[in-house]
């Protein structure tokens, strides 16, 4: 139900954030430049440029929901959250011969993450006693317990009373309510029911909002983040983390072009070459590289020669095939050209061959790096020391679900930045792509 | 003797099916040095095939191809060639790209220099040299293709439809350019033509080609090209032979045609 609410916000926001900023932010959707003068921009995807405020509301949008769905410190609007603080419910006890006597339990409901938390003086929270009460009069007595936020409690009601259950002391009603084993009645601060054998339970009232073990707050994970700075996870910063896994793939990327793109040319250029490579290279391709990882493991450990092995095995076949595709994009009259103008069969790897392939070359770069980036943390969560895949893996295994979200994050950040970078080098490298 | 002599090419091409498919049949031409020869004829009568075998891209079945008395084994730097477009190298500029030749035979650029000058100089790109040649329009990119062939200073040079490209007034500038650069180097020139006038005006001899197979149909001895140097075309246009002309040879590339769509209705 909460996920069916948080679509119907998230579409929500879309339309109505369209119509808002239309009304307040009027020159972004203005057409720019030539596209002015068009009159038809439907269908015609030239005209259509990325509209930013769009993309400013669509970060905030999600940014907004993960901090209205979690017990986050942060000031915007939230959704109802879990109770917490004091509660109180009266129970009817009823003896073999008809006499009932009331008392009341008194629930404290405390923050489940109050472990995690450091108060004023740096030290950590602990749990809270049962609130103090007096047991009153009758054969029941009062009772007083603690609970956790989005947890649950059996309130052994007999454990102070006059008369045990096991002597003929039964429940009969909540809150003057009467009730039966296995019934619940609902009140605002949870819900108060009898197991089947009559014992009363307490569950408090969640909210619309997640526990901190299931999406912790952003500000959680900002901490998270600053202490993985600074004191590190299993024995490595969080850089150290970034800076192991990056190095994997760049190294496991190099030298899968270094040997790639020689192989792609050879086989874009003699028979023999492509007849003795063709079926080792058709068939590896289609095999993920995370299929690899049990047999690499078995070769060569859980070290670093293996990440480097499987990686460069999962970009090899990549740049491969985009050095053949590039020696066969070189248009024949441009190689007819060369040797026209006299250029030897090495001049005419070197002078025409060689920077007509490039667009190839990197374009099946950027698609070998996106690849390599998803393998190195496919194979850390396999078996690694450290890198990001390993912190996540680890912090998975004690439930430190802040410290995942911010592996998720870096890793998602790095691809993004490997991405942009790629495109930039080619576009400074490579100008006249697309233009020919 | 000097010059080049095609001497009694056939070519025939098999078909994995089984047939073939007779391109060219016992075509002999000779060429003398510094002739300006434009050849015409409806598709797939051989011309590209002819030219490709002159610049030595293709081995005839019979016959051979000599040059200055030498036979052609392979392609060389003293056949030049001009193509259609998409033959310049992207990733170099202007002046890298008509320098090219040069550097292949290791002169260095002080060596090169003067010539590589000159020759931006005589097609009207001193200004753009350091341009990048997908910078620059259609019609400058053909000068550029002309200018790096003339760098290299080859003996013939083949012209594969090098203006079918471009647009009419481009096109005229261009025919204009070949005839001044003909007339000033010397050089032999075959020229692959689809237009009829482009054949009249850059063919001192001009080659009107039939198909199936490819064979020289007629021949004929233009004066229009020496008209033309250094003149305005379109006077020569007005000349009283041209019109004639035009309509005598376009007549006998319909009748091919016709021929064709008939053959090929008949197997159909």
């Amino acid at each position: 139900m909460t996920g069916l609410l948080v679509l119907a916000l998230y579409v929500g926001a879309f339309f109505g954030s369209f119509f808002i900023a239309k009304a307040v932010f009027k020159s972004a959707f203005e057409k720019k430049g030539f596209n002015k003068l068009k009159t038809v921009t439907f269908g015609d995807e030239s005209a259509i440029t990325a509209n930013r405020v769009a993309s400013v509301i669509s970060v905030i949008t999600v940014f907004w929901l993960w901090v209205a769905f979690t017990n986050s410190a942060i000031p915007l609007l939230k959704f109802p959250g879990p109770f917490s603080g004091d509660m109180t419910f009266t129970y009817t006890a009823q003896l073999e011969d008809g006499t009932t006597d009331d008392a009341t339990v008194t629930m404290r409901v405390y923050r489940e993450d109050i472990q995690q938390t450091i108060d004023d003086e740096g030290n950590p929270g602990r749990e809270p006693d049962p609130a103090e009460v007096e047991l009153g009069d009758g054969f029941a007595k009062n009772d007083s317990l603690t609970v956790a936020r989005y947890s649950f409690k059996v309130v052994n009601v007999w454990a102070n009373d006059e008369v045990s259950k096991r002597d003929g002391s039964t429940v009969v009603a909540i809150n003057g309510q009467p009730i039966a084993p296995g019934e619940s009645i609902r009140v605002d601060e949870g819900t108060i029911g009898l197991t089947d054998k009559g014992t009363p339970t307490f569950e408090p009232a969640v909210g619309l909002r997640m526990a901190r073990l299931y999406l912790p707050a952003p500000e959680v994970v900002f901490q998270r983040f600053i202490w993985l700075n600074q004191e590190g996870y299993q024995g490595y910063t969080l850089l150290e983390h970034t800076w192991f896994s990056l190095k994997r793939v760049v190294l496991g990327f190099l030298i899968g072009a270094v040997v790639g793109v020689p192989i792609g040319y050879a086989m874009g250029l003699t028979g023999w070459a492509r007849g003795w490579f063709d079926p080792i290279v058709e068939f590896m391709r289609p095999i993920p590289p995370l299929a690899l990882i049990p047999l690499i493991i078995i070769w060569f450990g859980i070290g670093e020669v293996g990440k480097v092995v499987l990686l460069f095995l999962a970009a090899l076949w990549i740049m491969i095939i985009a050095a053949r595709s590039g020696v066969s994009g070189v248009a024949i009259s441009k190689v007819h050209a060369a040797y026209s103008l006299g250029a030897s069969k090495w001049q005419i790897l070197s002078k025409v061959i060689v920077p007509n392939s490039l667009p190839d070359i990197f374009t099946g770069a950027r698609v070998a790096m996106g690849v390599c980036w998803g393998t190195v943390v496919a194979a850390e969560l396999v078996a690694a020391n450290v890198g990001l895949g390993k912190m996540i893996v680890t912090a998975s295994k004690f439930q430190l679900t802040d410290i995942i979200i911010v592996g998720i994050i870096i890793i998602g950040v790095i691809g993004f930045a490997i991405e942009v970078g790629m495109r930039s080098l080619e576009n400074w490298l490579i100008p006249w792509k697309g233009k020919v | 003797m000097s010059g080049l002599l095609i001497n009694d090419i056939s070519m025939r091409f098999d078909l994995p099916n089984g047939g073939h498919v007779q391109a060219l049949k016992n075509v002999t031409l000779d060429i003398k040095s510094g002739e300006l020869m434009s050849v015409l004829g409806p598709s797939g009568c051989g011309k590209t095939t002819l030219l490709n075998i002159v610049a030595g891209f293709l081995a005839p079945t019979e016959g051979n191809i000599q040059l200055n008395e030498e036979v052609v084994h392979g392609p060389g730097p003293e056949r030049g060639m001009v193509f259609q477009q998409g033959a310049l190298f992207e990733w170099m500029s202007v002046r890298d790209n008509v320098s090219f030749g040069p550097d292949m035979k290791g002169m260095s650029r002080a060596e090169s220099k003067e010539k590589v000058e000159h020759l931006l100089d005589v097609v009207g790109l001193q200004d753009f040299k350091e341009k990048a040649v997908y910078e620059l329009s259609g019609g400058m990119q053909q000068r550029v293709a002309l200018a790096r062939c003339l760098a290299n200073d080859p003996d013939v040079i083949l012209m594969d439809e090098p203006l079918g490209a471009l647009d009419a007034l481009t096109r005229e500038k261009m025919q204009s350019l070949v005839l001044d650069l003909w007339k000033d180097t010397g050089k032999t020139i075959i020229l692959i033509t689809h237009s009829v006038e482009e054949a009249l005006l850059l063919g001192e001899r001009l080659l009107v080609m039939a198909p199936r197979p490819g064979r020289v149909h007629k021949e004929y001895r233009l004066p229009f090209a020496d008209m033309g140097v250094g003149n305005d075309l379109r006077e020569v246009k007005k000349h009283k032979d041209y019109a004639p002309t035009r309509e005598e040879i376009l007549e006998m590339i319909w009748n091919m045609e016709e021929e064709i769509m008939g053959r090929t209705e008949e197997n159909a």
